[in-house]
């Protein structure tokens, strides 16, 4: 589709008032990055709803498990002294930041696209912008995943300093600058299937039947090698099913990249979240094409 | 209105193009288009006529089941994204970001189309001025009356300084100022020379603005000639519509035999529509014909023909249905 045709002959033709045509490729490169502008735009006259949407469900969750747990003595990463204190504080870092990224996606690409394309077309001026439709499309993920890297930045100190207890922090670097942008783009492509898929009707539902889920069996509050004792004549039937779910390597590979604690194998998360963010990417730009064209 | 050799250039021309969509409704039906640049053309036609849907496939939202259309020398469905450069398109419902101003509004739609950031902000600073918007360029688009937002999307579509400059149905919904209002900037970007295509199902719009009218009905056009051809073409220069009790049918048939000058009379509805020509005494014809014919009067009026009855001589239904 994004041939580059030259039309010189053409545009004499149409008189005066037809700006020189341009190439496709030309044309769509310049569309994008003002797509992403128009995204960053908005982003910035937004940054006081931006800001607490992204970090308060994180802190809370950091706060509550890591700080007012251990402090009254409760259940929950308050039990067995500060060692396991500690360790629970550090393996929830991880967590925390791999649903940050996730309700990025959701919040910044899921629920304005459900919106635009349910109620107010407004989606429309910009599928009209001299570009293919998938790039459109593809804009939108690479601001969402933008905005999801913002939000791993923002919140990233807060798992770290708010615990009681030591975090115990070490970076494999070449693992976070890979991992990190990868989780984004996918949570972010995520977004945009999610929102060319629910109606504003529905978006209850997507929260109560899917997201909740995805947090709940996502590996943020405990490890995925931990879920091994949880079996079923024999067979660990929920460390096994939570490979569905895209959030389990998110905090399994940030566990990886940030801290000590157990985890997956590298390779197996870095695999899975390459297969989510192409197969997510592929449904999502699909889902767009058939919202947009008829 | 003098021609110069651009002016016969076509801007759009379409073969067979036709739309058929999932369910089998047939919204366009070969459908063979020609627009010539500078032009205003209207598509006229009732609700569900397939006007949207041929706006639609000129613009790529909508990609055709058969045939072809090329917009600004660019196959639309072979290269969509190269011919969106040469189109600027007001939709029918308010699409305007909401998330941004005014004046952002047309900034970035002016950067979509790669202008420079200068360029956007004055072209937009322009043509705010120039649609009676200034004043409201860091408003929020929300806070626009109907009219101002119909005139910010004109704005838009025109930025980037398309070739063709698509409306569908632009004065729907407005009150009758802002329809005038919307009117006069049509007929001022006309006269920079603007090749603008609108659908209406408002004859008086389609009347008082077009150069050339397409009468559309269930995807086919039924006539297309410039306003003037088309109302010539009933071969009446009165319109008589006359309320009676009885059966119109037969009413209709005994005044097309013997009311003097006579050309076509059509029931429409609860009268009967007759075309005269040479209007000289014709009430008193008509009321005698009725009553010889054991027909009571009810009602009477005279009219100019009108694009409507084009469309009723055409279809044998109003426009407004």
């Amino acid at each position: 589709m994004a041939t580059a045709t030259s039309t010189t002959t053409t545009e004499d033709a149409t008189g005066a008032l037809t700006t020189a045509r341009r190439s496709t490729v030309t044309a769509s490169g310049t569309a994008f990055r003002a797509l992403l502008l128009r995204d960053f735009t908005v982003l910035r006259k937004t940054l006081n709803e931006f800001l607490p949407r992204t970090i308060l469900q994180p802190f809370l969750l950091v706060f509550v498990f890591t700080y007012v747990f251990p402090k009254i003595g409760q259940g929950v990463g308050g039990g067995g002294g500060p060692a396991a204190q500690s360790a629970f504080a550090t393996l929830l870092v991880a967590g925390v930041v791999g649903i940050t990224i996730l309700f990025q996606g959701i919040q910044s690409v899921a629920l304005p696209m459900v919106q635009e394309f349910g109620y107010t077309k407004e989606i429309e001026d910009r599928v009209l912008a001299p570009l293919p439709v998938s790039l459109v499309a593809l804009a939108k993920v690479t601001s969402g995943a933008i905005q999801g890297l913002i939000a791993a930045l923002l919140v990233f100190p807060i798992a770290a300093v708010v615990p009681a207890n030591d975090v115990h922090l070490s970076f494999n670097w070449p693992v976070v600058l890979t991992l990190v942008p990868l989780a984004c783009v996918a949570s972010s492509a995520l977004g945009l299937t999610f929102g060319t898929r629910f109606e504003p009707r529905t978006v209850p539902m997507m929260f109560g039947v899917i997201i909740i889920p995805i947090t709940f069996l996502g590996c943020v509050y405990y490890s995925w090698t931990a879920l091994g004792p949880i079996k079923v004549w024999g067979f660990s039937w929920l460390k096994w099913l939570v490979l569905v779910n895209p959030l389990v390597y998110m905090s399994e590979g940030f566990r990886g990249a940030f801290t000590t604690a157990n985890h997956m194998s590298l390779a197996v998360v870095y695999l899975a979240l390459a297969g989510f963010a192409a197969l997510f990417l592929y449904l999502g730009i699909n889902g767009f094409k058939k919202r947009v064209l008829s | 209105m003098s021609r110069t050799v651009a002016d016969t250039e076509e801007v759009i021309r379409t073969a067979g193009l036709t739309k058929i969509f999932p369910g089998g409704v047939q919204a366009v039906d070969h459908l063979d288009l020609s627009l010539r640049n500078g032009e205003i053309f209207g598509l006229l036609g009732p609700n569900g006529a397939g006007k949207t849907t041929t706006v639609g496939m000129l613009t790529s939202m909508v990609i055709p089941t058969e045939g072809n259309a090329v917009v600004g020398g660019v196959d639309v469905t072979v290269h969509p994204a190269l011919a969106k450069q040469a189109i600027g398109v007001v939709p029918q419902t308010n699409t305007l970001d909401r998330s941004l101003t005014v004046a952002e509004n047309l900034y970035f739609h002016g950067r979509f189309f790669g202008m420079s950031a200068r360029d956007a902000k004055a072209e937009a600073h322009r043509l705010l001025e120039k649609f009676w918007l200034a004043d409201r360029a860091s408003a929020e688009v929300l806070a626009l009356s109907g009219g101002m937002a119909q005139r910010l999307m004109v704005a838009r579509a025109v930025m980037h300084r398309p070739a063709i400059l698509f409306l569908d149905e632009p004065t729907a919904g407005l009150d009758p100022q802002s329809r005038i209002a919307l009117w006069e900037i049509l007929k001022e970007l006309h006269g920079e020379g603007q090749t603008i295509l609108l659908t209406t199902h408002y004859m008086e719009e389609a009347d008082q603005l077009c150069d050339r009218v397409a009468i559309m009905d269930h995807g086919r056009i039924l006539a297309l000639d410039t306003p003037g051809a088309l109302k010539r073409g009933v071969g009446a220069d009165t319109i008589v519509t006359v309320s009676a009790e009885g059966g119109l049918d037969e009413l209709a048939r005994l005044l097309e035999a013997r009311v003097p000058g006579a050309t076509r009379a059509t029931r429409v509805d609860s009268t009967v529509q007759l075309g005269v020509s040479g209007s000289q005494g014709v009430l008193p014809a008509v009321i005698s014909a009725a009553e010889q014919g054991g027909f009571t009067v009810t009602d009477l009026s005279l009219a100019e023909p009108t694009l409507e009855t084009v469309f009723i001589n055409l279809t044998g239904k109003e426009l407004r249905d």
